[in-house]
């Protein structure tokens, strides 16, 4: 028997905490909508929006053609005229045609008419899947260098469904970003239905003294389970700040770590170049550069494409191991 | 703020010929107006002028409700009067001050106003036409029968998003007219040069009815829009409408548009759509709202000139709900 102060949990998979998050808030708002590719009767390429067509019909869950541009253009339009839409991008590759649509129009709706665009545009990153390199891109960065646009990156499930709920009950236009190689982990999520997390708020996900280890993405379940392996077995304390929210960006959190310990690694699937990890880095350059002993270090994916067949892809993407080296290499034992 | 001198017009002021005059006069002198500012230095980016295409903004949006939606383009000045922008805020946008509708930060391509169903004008070419097929979605989704009219150019019927909307619109039965205002320039080019084939037939396979019209006989626009809006408010689904008008100057204010015969402007111009208009009007009614006009462009002009420049205060606002 759980106390009155506990908070009920259930294990779920990401992407039933996506999907649960979609049932609530269509139940609970006759204003929201879902459209996208296959999100009908498949539920998606992976299920995710399985059931919804059945629960609230074709008036409400709306399967698209292949028209990208439309797709989102659905959304401005139709958050325009007072719906609160819900875009779903199967892959977030597939953003690129859609690009006009996200970064001229939807984030730059209020700037221009001083009105919201309640939109929340979900797509998945196929990162840890067997799809190759026109799917598995890391693009967050890009549409974190647009202003009006908030970017929402969740790494658990249930993560995905209280920052789900809050991205489709924000009166900004959001682009929630799911991860293919997450979706069947499973994560404790709290059972009642107003279980909401607010945007823009890092989560610390293990505290730590010596070394901060921000983390997003795959890289944060990574990056725990490399501190676990730098105390066990080096002594050393790492502290895994996941941000959740890319943009805005809890840089508070961020900062008064990178302050305590001296010491900064970032985690992320992405390239290096112009990436989140490099945003983190300069920031840390800019606020704390006295604080620092030593030199950040970005833990990513070498400049190269995404290969197809899984093992070469994870031989590409980072691991804990390469978490390990790079928290060793900032402790001066590298 | 300063109050407004001239609300926005309420839907259902455009119901009489005379009324519909009185907008192509206010839409030709408003741009005319404009147009000095803008040789005295006095408008702060870029303008795309609409003189000539009056009839094909008021014919179409004549049997709008405030309700309804309405996607304009870069040029659409026109379209903004006639949908129910207020002359003095839009004025005052262009003219870069703080009662603009966009602060004076947006100008002539960023005008948004969703209160009165105006999606914006857009500084993309056919950026109008996803919007268009989501305004008229979340029509349908409502299940009110408020329609959509998604104004573009010829130029914009080239574009990719023009082939992913007309299919969507066709195949959901979508509350939706499209208007193809063809003014025979894509922005510094003769429209042969870049289109192929016919524009109202553009349609014909996804089952979209087309015709094309004379887009400067504003009483062909107004009835043609009047059995394609009652269509798509049945729920019959979309119809692709032509607009053949013309565009009297260049691309953009300060294109002397040397690209073009000066004889084909000539031939152009001789169907201006305001004068046909006024002609059918009694000469006396039809001087005393070009009388009233005069008023409202000076108020509106007046009204600009009394705002304060757009500044730097105003710059952060209006990025998210919070800030």
């Amino acid at each position: 028997m759980s106390t009155e102060t506990e908070t009920r949990t259930r294990d779920l998979k990401f992407w039933q905490g996506v999907n649960q998050a979609l049932v609530e808030e269509m139940d609970r708002d006759e204003s929201v909508v879902l459209v996208g590719e296959d999100v009908g009767r498949p539920g998606g390429p992976y299920g995710v929006t399985r059931g919804l067509l059945e629960r609230f019909g074709d008036r409400r869950v709306r399967d698209t053609p292949i028209s990208e541009a439309v797709l989102v253009g659905l959304g401005v339009g139709a958050g325009g005229v007072g719906l609160r839409p819900i875009v779903e991008i199967m892959f977030f590759d597939f953003a690129m045609i859609a690009m006009d649509q996200i970064v001229n129009q939807a984030a730059k709706f209020r700037y221009f008419s001083g009105e919201s665009l309640p939109l929340t545009i979900r797509t998945m990153v196929g990162a840890g899947g067997p799809n190759g390199a026109q799917h598995s891109q890391n693009q967050e960065a890009w549409y974190c260098a647009v202003p009006g646009l908030k970017v929402v990156m969740p790494s658990n499930a249930r993560d995905a469904k209280g920052l789900l709920k809050s991205s489709i009950r924000d009166d900004d236009p959001v682009l929630f970003i799911e991860t293919l190689g997450l979706l069947t982990h499973r994560h404790p999520v709290p059972v009642e239905e107003e279980f909401l997390l607010p945007l823009g708020v890092a989560e610390v996900r293990r505290p730590g003294t010596d070394v901060t280890v921000v983390a997003i993405g795959r890289q944060v379940g990574r990056s725990v389970e490399a501190a676990q392996t730098l105390q066990d077995e080096h002594g050393i304390s790492a502290e895994v700040i996941d941000p959740r929210t890319l943009s805005p960006l809890d840089t508070d959190t961020i900062l008064e770590s990178i302050r305590r310990t001296g010491r900064l690694v970032v985690a992320q699937e992405a390239v290096s170049p112009c990436s989140f990890a490099a945003e983190v880095c300069a920031l840390a350059a800019e606020h704390c550069l006295r604080e620092l002993k030593a030199p950040p270090v970005r833990v990513t994916s070498p400049f190269i494409n995404v290969p197809t067949p899984v093992p070469l892809a994870e031989a590409r993407a980072p691991g804990a191991d390469d978490v390990v080296a790079a928290v060793r290499t900032v402790m001066g034992e590298g | 703020m300063q109050a407004p001198s001239s609300a926005e017009t309420a839907a259902g002021e455009l119901a009489t010929r005379a009324q519909r005059y009185r907008m192509m006069r206010l839409s030709r002198r408003f741009e005319e107006t404009v147009e000095e500012q803008k040789n005295e230095g006095l408008v702060p980016g870029p303008l795309h002028l609409s003189i000539g295409q009056e009839a094909v903004a008021v014919g179409g949006c004549c049997h709008l409700r405030v309700t309804d939606a309405v996607l304009s383009t870069h040029r659409g000045h026109h379209h903004c009067l006639a949908k129910g922008a207020a002359p003095d805020r839009l004025m005052a946008e262009l003219l870069g001050r703080k009662d603009g509708y966009s602060r004076g930060r947006g100008g002539s391509m960023h005008v948004s106003v969703p209160a009165i169903g105006l999606l914006g004008t857009n500084g993309i070419v056919g950026a109008g036409l996803p919007i268009a097929t989501g305004a008229a979605f979340g029509q349908q989704v409502k299940g009110t029968d408020d329609v959509t009219v998604c104004f573009f150019g010829e130029g914009a019927a080239t574009t990719g998003a023009f082939g992913e909307a007309i299919n969507i619109a066709a195949l959901w039965k979508l509350p939706l007219v499209f208007v193809c205002e063809n003014n025979q320039a894509v922005e510094m080019t003769p429209t042969d040069v870049h289109v192929a084939g016919d524009l109202h037939r553009r349609g014909e396979a996804f089952g979209i009815p087309g015709v094309r019209i004379d887009g400067n006989d504003l009483d062909a626009v107004a009835d043609t829009m009047q059995t394609a809006i009652a269509r798509a408010r049945a729920g019959d689904g979309p119809t692709m409408v032509e607009a053949v008008t013309f565009r009297w100057f260049g691309h953009f204010s300060g294109d002397r548009a040397a690209w073009r015969l000066e004889e084909e402007v000539e031939r152009g111009r001789a169907g201006d759509p305001v004068a046909r208009t006024r002609s059918k009007l009694d000469p006396d009614e039809a001087d005393a709202l070009d009388a009233e006009v005069e008023q409202v462009i000076a108020a509106a002009l007046a009204f600009a000139q009394r705002s304060p420049e757009a500044d730097v205060a105003s710059l952060t606002l209006d990025h998210y709900a919070s800030a």
